[in-house]
């Protein structure tokens, strides 16, 4: 188990490595000046210069490089360009909604995968199996920035539940900052939870039809019986690799949802600073994603060891 | 019983709802200001939330864009021209407390036009040579050379009065001497101003302002269809506004802007240096088809580089009327019979997008090909405005009283006139408002007919307010929402 675990923890590293030089060059590269953008289209030469240097825009990139990385270590990441904030502060402002918004909606899309997939593996060729198949199917194949103004139009527009977006922060209220992430973490988890549930009903259905299942039933377990204990957590690998992509994505790509709900989450602020020319806080931010996702596979790649002792002892 | 009851609360608490929503206005914009600095930035949307409301200048702007006093009460200007004398109100005082005097009017032209300054408009301040506190409420400007614009320039958002003591945090916390006060910016969401009990003038009749940023067309539709934000400046989606308009309990104004919007040339690079292929590139356009097909029919046709509800504007779009057959013509007379291949880049706003369409199936169809490319902003900027790498573009030019552009011959599209040149350097030395006007008509009508830009339509704003908000600004005379003027109907 330690091996495994050392290994993984290598691959971590190195991995996080090659991402932030990556990301540095690839913006580095995109064209636009960042003082140039602020500075707008009736600015002098002088102007731009003198922002330029107030900015540190002035050295060379290898030493912006190393810069960057150094303030991170010790969890600085500098000054945003435009908005002349710590990018610390800001991600963490932006965090305090994508993160719960992430969680939400991956608890709402397990506490619906689960039971549906599980009743459809059990009722496999049934008329619950098929319907069940036939409304995850549309789940998946409907976008979720449409069912999202969907959601609006009816939540918002015709019934006054919830408002049509923004988040008033969790300063007004827990319960507040919940209703505001209410209608999006819905559009977010249904699509996932759709997925979820077609994962986890074949993972099941592919392990009913094993050997230990049918010994299992022999040495008198009922058939209920014999899904939670056996069936289950061996159908639950490939179950645990779309999790932890989900949650991935949910963290990063939420971006669509935030600009119909126009929350201010991580990735508007990616959007925003990106057309801006934030490199700073681009490069941050994408960091800071990769470092989730990263961390987010090794945890499931130690979730893996856990629920399947084959693994431990492979490696 | 208890049904009864609870229907009853819950009546009651929406009705406080409503009656506590009248005295205060939450106003949807589209982006957020990056910081809230006015003197250091371009972005319009630092303006919109805080000019007026929050800062203000020695002069200000009316909303049909007249230049009024501001934190001046009066002033005289020397016979030649060059000194300013102006007579600031007295007793006004910053959010802070601090007193508002001559020395911080000094301290903020200084700022705004020192070596370092990073003042996105430094050439407002150009012809300042001295700035003096004569007393606490008396200030001089002496000009190096006389400039008939000077009250004007110093209406900008750009020209703002700040203070020694609160310049340090400005860009998080500004301190100005305006009817509303900074409260609260939620990043990402909103930006909250309430009423300052203290103001010098007379005091807003709304008891806090809300700005909230949605960017998204969509979404703007639905924070206004659920009724979550009172007004929406700016409305990005021109395709609801009929929905708005027959809906009672809003109110559609559509008002006109400084943005004159244009086919930018680049008058440097072949063919355009042929003033006939630029005369055939304005009689291919048909403005009309743009504004109905890209703007919704918002939009007023233009024939200059001047905005139209100015008194100073003169009509010249009979200079480049519909008709494509002439523009064949020209185009075989300057020695393209077959037409030729040119590029245009579009940068996002969907004047362009949409209207680089439409144009170049236009030009089309007098044999000039077209190869589009979609640009951000920061690639436009620098590809096309600091690279000059471009044939065509389309772009609206939002600054007020811009026409100046056109003497500066490094400018982007690289018009190179002397007598224009030597005409805008009159006009910035005349003070006569009579001969200004005529010296400003001249100045429309050589860039007309050089045919410098293809000169396309102004720039509307459509603003979505619910039944009962009054006083918003329906032109944009400048990037500012004034909420001072703006009350609920009782």
């Amino acid at each position: 188990m330690a091996r495994y675990f050392l290994i993984r923890l290598v691959s971590l590293v190195i991995s996080l490595i090659v991402a932030s030089v990556v990301i540095f060059s690839l913006i580095e590269i995109i064209p636009g000046d960042p003082a140039a953008f602020m500075l707008g289209i009736n600015a002098q030469e002088d102007t731009v210069a003198a922002l330029r240097a107030e900015l540190g825009l002035d050295v060379s990139p290898v030493t912006r490089y190393f810069e960057w990385i150094g303030g991170m270590m010790t969890g600085d990441f500098g000054t945003s360009y435009t908005y002349r904030t710590p990018v610390t502060e800001m991600i963490g402002e932006r965090l305090w909604i994508s993160l719960p918004l992430a969680l939400i909606a991956l608890a709402l899309s397990t506490l619906i995968a689960f039971p549906v997939g599980i009743l459809a593996a059990s009722r496999r060729g049934s008329m619950t199996d098929t319907v069940i198949m036939g409304f995850t199917q549309l789940g998946v194949a409907i976008p979720n920035f449409w069912f999202a103004m969907l959601m609006v139009l009816v939540f918002a527009i015709n019934l006054r539940w919830f408002s049509a977006g923004g988040f008033p922060g969790w300063d007004e209220g827990f319960l507040a900052g919940l209703k505001a992430l209410t209608l999006p973490a819905v559009s977010l988890a249904l699509p996932q939870a759709s997925i979820l549930a077609r994962v986890m009903r074949s993972a099941l259905v592919d392990t009913l039809d094993e050997d230990f299942m049918r010994t299992a039933r022999a040495k008198g377990l009922n058939r209920r019986q014999a899904i939670w204990r056996h069936a289950l957590r061996n159908a639950m690998i490939p179950v645990l690799t779309i999790i932890g992509l989900q949650f991935s994505f949910l963290l990063a790509g939420a971006i669509i949802i935030e600009n119909v709900f126009f929350l201010p989450g991580l990735g508007r602020l990616i959007f925003q600073a990106i057309s801006q020319r934030d490199l700073i806080v681009v490069e941050s931010v994408v960091m800071l994603l990769v470092f989730a996702v990263i961390v987010v596979n090794f945890a499931v790649d130690i979730a893996y060891a856990l629920v399947d002792p084959r693994l431990r002892r492979q490696a | 019983m208890n049904v009864k009851t609870l229907t009853s609360a819950i009546a009651l608490t929406l009705a406080a709802g409503a009656t506590q929503a009248e005295t205060g206005l939450i106003v949807g914009i589209q982006l957020e200001p990056p910081h809230l600095d006015p003197t250091s930035a371009a972005a319009g949307a630092i303006d919109q939330v805080l000019y007026s409301n929050v800062f203000e200048g020695l002069t200000r702007f009316g909303p049909d864009g007249s230049v009024n006093p501001g934190l001046a009460e009066s002033w005289e200007i020397s016979e030649d021209g060059l000194t300013y004398t102006f007579k600031l109100h007295e007793g006004v005082t910053f959010h802070d407390g601090t007193t508002m005097d001559a020395d911080d009017v000094v301290f903020s032209l200084d700022r705004a036009r020192a070596e370092d300054s990073a003042n996105a408009q430094k050439a407002l301040f150009a012809e300042i040579k001295t700035v003096e506190a004569v007393d606490p409420s008396t200030v001089r400007v002496t000009l190096s050379s006389a400039n008939g614009s000077f009250l004007f320039n110093m209406a900008w958002g750009d020209a703002v009065i700040v203070a020694t003591e609160s310049i340090e945090d400005i860009k998080t916390m500004p301190i100005g001497t305006g009817a509303f006060k900074f409260s609260n910016w939620v990043q990402g969401d909103q930006i909250e101003l309430v009423r300052n009990e203290n103001y010098w003038g007379t005091p807003a009749s709304l008891e806090s302002a809300t700005f909230k940023f949605i960017s998204d067309p969509t979404a703007a539709f639905a924070a206004m269809m659920a009724e979550d934000v009172d007004v929406f400046y700016s409305y990005p989606a021109p395709e609801n506004l009929p929905q708005f308009e027959a809906d009672p309990r809003f109110e559609v104004l559509v008002g006109s802007s400084e943005g004159e919007t244009i086919l930018s040339t680049n008058n440097l690079m072949e063919p355009f240096t042929d003033i006939r292929v630029r005369k055939a590139l304005a009689h291919a356009i048909d403005r009309q088809a743009i504004i109905d097909g890209a703007m919704f029919g918002l939009g007023t046709p233009i024939g200059t580089h001047f905005a139209p509800h100015n008194p100073d504007y003169v009509d010249l779009t009979a200079n480049s009327q519909y008709d494509p057959e002439l523009a064949k013509s020209l185009l075989a007379e300057a020695g393209y019979p077959d037409g030729f291949t040119t590029t245009l880049k579009l940068p996002p706003p969907s004047y362009a997008r949409r209207g680089g369409e439409i144009i170049a199936s236009q030009l089309r169809a007098v044999g000039i090909q077209t190869e589009i490319s979609n640009l951000e902003w920061a690639q436009w900027l620098e590809q096309v405005f600091r690279g000059k790498d471009f044939g065509l573009t389309i772009v609206s030019h939002t600054e007020p009283f811009d026409i100046g552009i056109y003497a500066r011959p490094d400018y982007y599209f690289q018009y190179d006139n002397p007598d224009f040149q030597k005409l805008i350097a009159d006009l910035t030395a005349e003070t006569d408002p009579a001969k200004r006007s005529e010296l400003i008509a001249m100045a429309q009508t050589i860039i007309s007919n050089d045919y410098v830009n293809v000169y396309l339509f102004q720039l509307a704003v459509p603003t979505v307010v619910k039944a009962g908000v009054q006083g918003i600004w329906p032109d944009a005379p400048t990037q500012a929402i004034d909420l001072t003027v703006v009350s609920w109907s009782k």
